[in-house]
């Protein structure tokens, strides 16, 4: 080990702890996709850089199966946030998440008083 | 065993800080940018440069071609389904509004009295301003080259 090996293991930890920063942080849910994915790789990068370093190939068939999950993930995710949208009928964008069901329940008796 | 020695190592070395470097970029990005499309931007930086940094450093370092292999299936698979995430990941965020429309320069995916009015320059061909030929005009008198009124 020298110093070099320190200042690549201390970049992907500052990048992955900043990553996890926007994770906890990320106001939205899609954030929160973008953010687990830039950790993923990160993770990734980290195992190749490890096994670079130490000319230890053992990690290596980690990272395809690191690789392929973190698209399954993300597009999964996606697709399930997409599959909640409602659109308007105005402009043809679309307007949000449908109501929850105690939400409409609540308005229901509302209505009824 | 992990000692530096040679033109060869101090390459691969080099690119493997690179690709670090730029993971660190996207985690600043992350945090520093403001809406989920921007944020998107700084997250593809070690995506694919970065990962590409990286499996060529450590191919170089390996030395072995069941691992040179590997990485560059690796590689592939990155740049494979980094985009293909990005663009359904980026088409919710737009659809739930989650962009911060007043940062945006040109927003084509805009509908009604909110499309573009001038010619900036910069329009794709198949989304062209609502009225040509009052754009021409408008945006002409918005540069100087006509009078107003």
């Amino acid at each position: 080990m020298n110093a070099v090996f320190y200042a690549a293991y201390l970049l992907l930890g500052g990048g992955a702890l900043l990553t996890l920063v926007r994770l906890a942080r990320g106001p939205s849910l899609l954030d929160r996709v973008v953010a687990t994915d830039v950790l993923l790789v990160i993770i990734s990068a980290g195992l190749a850089v490890h096994a670079a370093l130490e000319r230890d190939p053992t990690v290596v068939p980690v990272l395809v199966v690191v690789s392929l999950l973190a698209f399954v993930g993300s597009v999964s995710v996606a697709r399930y946030i997409g599959g909640m949208l409602v659109s308007s009928t105005g402009d043809g964008q679309d307007v949000g998440l449908p109501l929850a069901a105690e939400e409409r329940a609540a308005r229901a008796a509302e209505g009824e008083r | 065993m992990s000692e530096i020695e040679g033109v060869r190592d101090v390459v691969a070395v080099g690119l493997l800080l690179a690709g670090s470097f730029l993971c660190l970029t996207a985690g600043l990005g992350l945090v520093r940018f403001h809406d989920v499309l921007t944020r998107m931007h700084a997250g593809t930086k070690p995506q694919v440069l970065g990962i590409l940094l990286i499996m060529v450093g450590g191919a170089i370092r390996l030395e072995g071609w069941s691992a040179t292999w590997m990485l560059l299936l690796v590689a592939v698979f990155q740049m494979l389904t980094a985009p293909v995430s990005a663009h359904m990941v980026s088409r919710v965020a737009y659809r739930r509004r989650h962009v911060r429309r007043d940062l945006l320069l040109v927003d084509e995916l805009r509908t009604g009295e909110a499309s573009d009015r001038l010619y900036r320059g910069d329009e794709p061909a198949d989304a062209p301003p609502e009225d040509p030929a009052r754009a021409l005009v408008e945006s002409r008198r918005e540069d100087g080259d006509l009078p107003p009124g």
